[in-house]
């Protein structure tokens, strides 16, 4: 049920590291929604949708997927991470399918958030928390 | 808390079904000062569907005591309801006499004086004879079983779940689903599943390089003029509560969009009836059932719940079947027109004293049991206390493996994993070894010694309490908290992950833990590959050896509020 000393160590100065940054990282955050929409208003709704993990099963290859038909782009971030910024996909008019997936790396428990940017200018937003947990007792 | 008569009216209110439950019975049976095999088995047949349930045995094959819990919290939305109501609370809400059978299969309380009266439960023999009457009456009857069933007992571990796989195949088993079946890794579980005579189903479990459906998700019966699907759901946690590295090829996972495209497939191929075998846990099967449309009956797993009645969550009825063998499921169903009208419910508790065994399985067990017999009937020493596991927080039987952890490895604080299988002894009787492999069987049992300091014992409770008290049940993994031995703690289960562990004390100086220095810990069960030291089962012999006879003061090291 329990990490290793080693591990442990490495998990804890990375919550402890994490903790000493949110504020650089809620703003990294806001910076990169503002550079995707161009400050144009989002609204959370069902036109995307985020698949991801409830609770991460290894949080340095956490898969995760979005959809959200007939986006011209979805922006994925990563809330909690040093660097939120994971992708922007991009279709093209002829994409069959607006969806794609990838494998992304959570230092903690966090937030993962998807923008779509619809033909039409608008953005959707849907987010998932994600736990990272160092588990071990289950019964 | 609500009432017996609130909770079902809030039910059934909710619901367009129509059910009964089979607790009434049992009631009359303690009026009547009788039990017999015919009035524990006595079911009105319902319907033309019947399902059995059996779920969580952890390999037990002849008739244990188990102690429900005492303590068994639940926070949010299902605080104070089923199967968050332990004792004279549950006895109150489902109307049970206290001291009567019921009372003592359901509850923890005057536990060892009951025992006494009413005797073992379980055993896989008298559970072969409950089944067999049941087909006899009615054949099409479809059995089930909800997985922790490869594992849990010495002769388990010995035969790496041989024995109880060939039981469950005389039983006639006929579909399963998992959890710590894996942990006997992914080799042996191919092996045994490429043999089983049914299928291992779990539309959750997927392979982790490509992301694809690796079993089967769901299988067909066609019974009582009904075409039934069941879906089977695998312990979603699997590689993050057990050591993933010893199924590295698979990934769980809830996926509960895949479970309603699984409803949405089998209902346009024609199922009148959707069942889930589940082994989410009850919480997090509540929640599912009200998320996924179209599950007619979940019979959940996992947290060891009895509950003597279905709980309803809209048109979706929640069994919950217990663990250990202590009882089965029967439930009728009226299945017409492409749907459930309604159903018929016992929890039916095997009494063994009550209950004749069925002689060929009773066989079959002894044949598995005769090579091991010497090593699981030696005397180890005896107890005094009644020794048992089950309750959110310490239980005696931990409290004794703590204490071994402590003298035998010389260790500041110790942790026992809080898991919620294990067999109770009963005070005054020998402990043998077959009772220490009950409460320890394991593939990863190495009892580690390390250091770790004061802040990260208390990263650890913190994430192992969010695991229990997280009010979202879908990031709850489904034990009980760790076992803590050489340090006393507080716990506002009611407060966000990093809030809730405060006081943490060093016992045997009665100082408060300090963050920053190295405190030397011992522990087991850890998922990590490559935990050195010997098995805790080999540490607790020792020490029960050491002691001779067992006799625990009572523990009030953990403080619980926030309830």
């Amino acid at each position: 049920m329990i990490l290793s000393r080693r591990e442990a160590l490495v998990l804890a100065l990375g919550s402890v590291a994490a903790a000493a940054i949110p504020m650089q990282a809620l703003a990294a955050v806001d910076e990169a929604v503002a550079a995707f929409t161009g400050g144009a208003e989002v609204v959370t709704g069902p036109g995307v949708v985020l698949t991801a993990p409830e609770i991460a099963e290894n949080g340095n290859t956490v898969p995760i997927g979005v959809e959200a038909a007939g986006a011209v782009s979805i922006m994925v971030l990563a809330a909690g991470n040093p660097t939120p910024a994971v992708a922007t996909f991009t279709f093209g008019e002829l994409a069959g399918a607006h969806m794609a997936s990838t494998r992304i790396r959570l230092s903690k428990t966090q937030d993962v958030i998807a923008i779509a940017k619809m033909p039409d200018g608008s953005f959707v937003r849907a987010s998932s928390e994600v736990k990272v947990t160092i588990g071990g007792c289950g019964g | 808390m609500i009432s017996r008569r609130e909770f079902l009216q809030a039910s059934v209110a909710a619901s367009a079904l129509y059910g009964a439950s089979g607790i009434g019975n049992w009631s009359k049976l303690a009026a009547q000062q009788a039990l017999t095999q015919d009035q524990l088995l006595q079911f009105d047949a319902f319907g033309n569907v019947t399902l059995v349930h059996i779920t969580d045995i952890h390999a037990q094959l002849k008739p244990i005591w188990f102690r429900e819990p005492e303590i068994n919290i639940g926070v949010g939305d299902v605080a104070g309801v089923p199967p968050h109501v332990t004792g004279a609370d549950f006895l109150k809400m489902f109307n049970l006499t206290p001291g009567s059978p019921e009372a003592y299969a359901l509850t923890y309380q005057d536990f060892s004086a009951l025992g006494k009266t009413y005797g073992k439960m379980g055993g896989m023999d008298r559970v072969a004879t409950v089944v067999n009457a049941i087909r006899a009456e009615r054949p099409e009857a479809i059995l089930l079983d909800g997985g922790d069933t490869w594992h849990g007992s010495m002769t388990s571990h010995m035969t790496k779940g041989q024995d109880v796989v060939n039981v469950m195949n005389k039983l006639g088993v006929e579909a399963m689903t998992s959890h710590w079946e894996w942990t006997l890794g992914t080799e042996r579980v191919k092996e045994i599943v490429e043999g089983l005579p049914f299928p291992f189903l779990g539309q959750n479990i997927f392979d982790a390089e490509w992301d694809e459906p690796a079993f089967e998700p769901y299988t067909w019966f066609e019974r009582g003029g009904a075409k039934i699907a069941v879906i089977g759901q695998a312990f979603p946690y699997m590689p993050i509560a057990n050591p993933g590295w010893m199924f590295p090829e698979y990934s769980f996972g809830i996926r509960a969009e895949r479970m309603q495209e699984m409803v949405d497939e089998v209902r346009a191929e024609g199922a009148d009836l959707v069942v889930v075998l589940s082994h989410n846990g009850f919480d997090v099967d509540r929640k599912m059932a009200g998320q996924v449309q179209g599950i007619d009956v979940v019979l959940t797993g996992h947290t060891h719940d009895a509950i003597p009645e279905p709980v309803l969550v809209g048109q979706t009825i929640l069994i919950a079947s217990g663990s250990h063998g202590k009882y089965i499921s029967r439930v009728d169903l009226d299945v017409r027109d492409g749907r459930m009208m309604g159903f018929r419910h016992k929890l039916i508790p095997i009494f063994s004293d009550v209950i004749t065994p069925d002689p060929e399985m009773a066989a079959l067990i002894d044949a598995e049991r005769a090579p091991f017999k010497d090593q699981l009937e030696e005397v180890i020493g005896k107890t005094e206390s009644l020794l048992y596991r089950r309750g959110n927080f310490n239980g005696t039987w931990d409290d004794l493996i703590c204490d071994a952890m402590l003298s035998e490895r010389d260790a500041e604080v110790v942790m026992s994993p809080g898991v919620r299988w294990g067999a109770s002894v009963m005070p005054g009787q020998d402990i043998t070894r077959e009772d220490i492999f009950n409460v320890t069987a394991m593939s990863y049992p190495n009892c580690y010694r390390t250091e770790m300091t004061g802040e990260f014992l208390n990263v650890i409770l913190e994430d192992v309490a969010d695991n229990l008290f997280n009010p979202d049940p879908y990031y709850q993994q489904g034990g009980d908290m760790v076992r803590v031995g050489g340090m006393g703690f507080a716990i506002d289960v009611s407060q966000p992950m990093g809030k809730r562990i405060s006081s943490m004390t060093l016992l045997k100086t009665n100082e408060a833990i300090d963050p920053a220095r190295n405190y030397v810990v011992a522990g087991w069960a850890s998922v990590n590959e490559g935990t050195e030291g010997p098995p805790i089962w080999d540490v607790v012999e020792s020490h029960i050896r050491k002691i001779g006879t067992v006799t625990l003061a009572p523990n009030t090291s953990v403080t619980v509020t926030g309830a």
